[in-house]
């Protein structure tokens, strides 16, 4: 099976949803709308011609110069022959509210909790989205590009071991 | 007489004629207690590794009559952080600290735990001397075995020259106030 009947597939499906594709090194990426993620990838896993039914990863990511900033990024897997596809959705910072995939992979709960730990993505109907890496008293989302490299705020660090 | 090679180590200071000896008794307990430390290793990461090398057969802190490692708390004289401590783990290291007897000691081996090495970042602990009291500070990114050991005599030296009421003392109680441990 090719990358273009996966797209083929996905274009006759969703239409609009589908905003962007591309190839790279084989591997396909999709961008879509965050109204259709969730069927997205319930289509790519149950549709009896794609079957991509193990979830590799799926992360968070920060693109401060772009409208739509922050991302999720989900990449799905096909062991039958080996294929991998890339999913990617955007989300406005002051509303970064995604729904979860945990009703389609379990496994999908540590990381959309680690998505929001770092990045602060709210994932809709998730069963228990709280930090999971950070401490619980972390009161930023520390992976944002939002910080410069040497936090002049923080109190926590002495000068003297850092040769200031 | 048998010329076995065990290590003696040497008397305290005092006063001596056949058949008798005086000297303080703090002297005594600080005698026994530096040739007896049971360290409890506190390893996160490469310090650790290096920790190792010190217990293993060549280096031997076991001639510092430290072999007995205590993997508990309640036992143990002596902590020894080694490696770097998330602020996550902050609080387990603390109440390991509360949960030793009196006298305890801290040895902080490493950069990391010294002052967080080169993790100046938000999720690391910028030096264990934030949580708990530390007595003796080990520099190196790791360092040697060497090194450990003489921050373990470090140590020993402290142990040795405690007066017993120093942990009664108003100066320590206002120490342990401000970190928080009572």
């Amino acid at each position: 099976m090719d990358n273009t009947f996966i797209t083929g597939k996905l274009k006759t499906r969703f239409t609009e949803g589908i905003l962007y594709v591309n190839e790279h090194e084989d591997m396909l990426t999709v961008v879509v709308a965050r109204e259709v993620i969730h069927e997205v990838i319930r289509f790519l896993k149950e549709n009896e011609s794609l079957g991509f039914t193990f979830l590799t990863t799926l992360c968070g990511i920060h693109y401060p110069d772009q409208e739509l900033q922050l991302g999720v990024v989900y990449h799905l897997h096909r062991f039958s022959d080996n294929t991998r596809i890339r999913i990617k959705t955007f989300l406005p910072l002051g509303n970064p509210v995604v729904p979860t995939v945990t009703d389609l992979f379990s496994g999908a709960n540590w990381m959309e909790r680690e998505t929001f730990d770092f990045y602060g993505i709210l994932f809709d109907g998730h069963p228990n989205l709280k930090r999971i890496l950070n401490v619980e008293y972390l009161d930023y989302f520390p992976m944002r590009k939002e910080y410069t490299l040497e936090d002049p705020t923080r109190e926590d660090k002495d000068n003297r071991f850092f040769g200031r | 007489m048998s010329t076995s090679n065990y290590i003696k180590v040497d008397p305290p200071e005092g006063y001596s004629s056949p058949g008798l000896f005086a000297t303080t008794f703090d002297k005594v307990v600080g005698l026994a207690r530096k040739n007896s430390i049971w360290p409890l290793p506190f390893a996160t990461s490469c310090c650790g590794i290096e920790f190792m090398a010190t217990m293993g057969a060549h280096y031997d802190l076991g001639r510092f009559g430290a072999e007995r490692l205590s993997f508990s708390p309640r036992q143990a004289d002596l902590l020894m952080v080694m490696g770097t401590i998330a602020k996550k783990m902050a609080p387990v290291v603390q109440q390991i600290y509360v949960q030793m007897a009196e006298p305890r000691w801290v040895i902080a081996v490493g950069a990391c735990a010294a002052s967080g090495g080169i993790f100046d970042t938000y999720s690391v602990l910028q030096g264990i001397d934030r949580i708990v009291p530390v007595d003796v500070y080990v520099p190196g990114c790791p360092p040697r075995p060497e090194q450990i050991i003489d921050g373990f005599m470090k140590v020993q030296e402290l142990v040795g020259k405690e007066s017993l009421r120093r942990r009664y003392s108003k100066e320590y109680k206002d120490l342990l106030e401000s970190y928080g441990i009572r």
